[in-house]
């Protein structure tokens, strides 16, 4: 579910679905490598379709970077549950997680592969955002 | 900031071009795309690609941007390099051509 690479910024994905958060992190591993950290989550905590901000909470400690942390979700629900994960995070890392307006599988991909480059948690999102551009 | 730097280097060199020929099966598709960008980035220089010699260019650094070039097996990949580094540069890129990204 997890491995890092320190300095570059990690990445979390958040689905309702832990098989499509499961194999989007497979296509990051796969594509991208092992140079940046990187965690999943996916479900409710009946293990049904959704998300649930305790999962998100230990997805964003798993793939903690000091350069950051960027979320791809994919609907709604995963959305907000991050939001109120990052506003529940201790107050000097609130600042340094970001959530990505762009789709999922993709953005994860290309939000790792701007990381694996070193690139910044702005930049990171940036690049995971043109998909939407 | 990076790519401030990168332009002031490109500023000062003279840019260096070459070309190859895709021969990897589904030419610069995603994983290919996600091998040239990871490559272009660790260098200084400027590095762009383009289906042909006179452009349109695009940054070989932007993984987005490198997809929709969507360049086809057998097409021919131009590049121009233009930094401190960019014969090291040129030659890393024009390799992982060559190699077929390593999925020939």
């Amino acid at each position: 579910m997890s491995s890092s690479g320190p300095g570059n910024v990690g990445i979390v994905i958040v689905s309702h679905s832990p098989k499509i958060a499961e194999g989007a992190a497979d296509m990051v591993r796969q594509m991208v490598g092992d140079a940046v950290p990187l965690a999943w989550t996916g479900g409710d905590v009946d293990g049904g379709l959704g998300t649930n901000v305790a999962g998100i909470l230990k997805a964003i400690e798993t793939a903690w970077s000091p350069a950051g942390v960027a979320i791809l979700v994919d609907l709604g629900g995963a959305e907000t549950n991050s939001e109120m994960a990052v506003e529940m995070l201790p107050e000097g890392r609130r600042a340094r997680v970001l959530v990505c307006n762009a789709p999922v599988v993709e953005g994860a991909v290309i939000a790792a592969t701007e990381s694996s480059g070193g690139s910044s948690l702005a930049a990171v999102k940036r690049s995971a955002e043109e998909f939407y551009a | 900031m990076h790519d401030a730097n990168a332009n002031r280097a490109a500023q000062t060199f003279v840019p260096l071009t070459a070309s190859a020929v895709l021969v990897n099966p589904v030419g610069l598709h995603a994983r290919p795309s996600v091998k040239l960008t990871q490559c272009a980035k660790g260098f200084a220089a400027k590095i762009e690609i383009a289906l042909a010699v006179d452009g349109p260019w695009t940054d070989a650094k932007s993984p987005v941007k490198v997809m929709r070039v969507k360049a086809p097996q057998g097409a021919t990949l131009y590049f121009r390099v233009a930094g401190p580094d960019g014969k090291a540069a040129l030659a890393a890129v024009l390799a992982l051509v060559h190699d077929g990204f390593g999925e020939a």
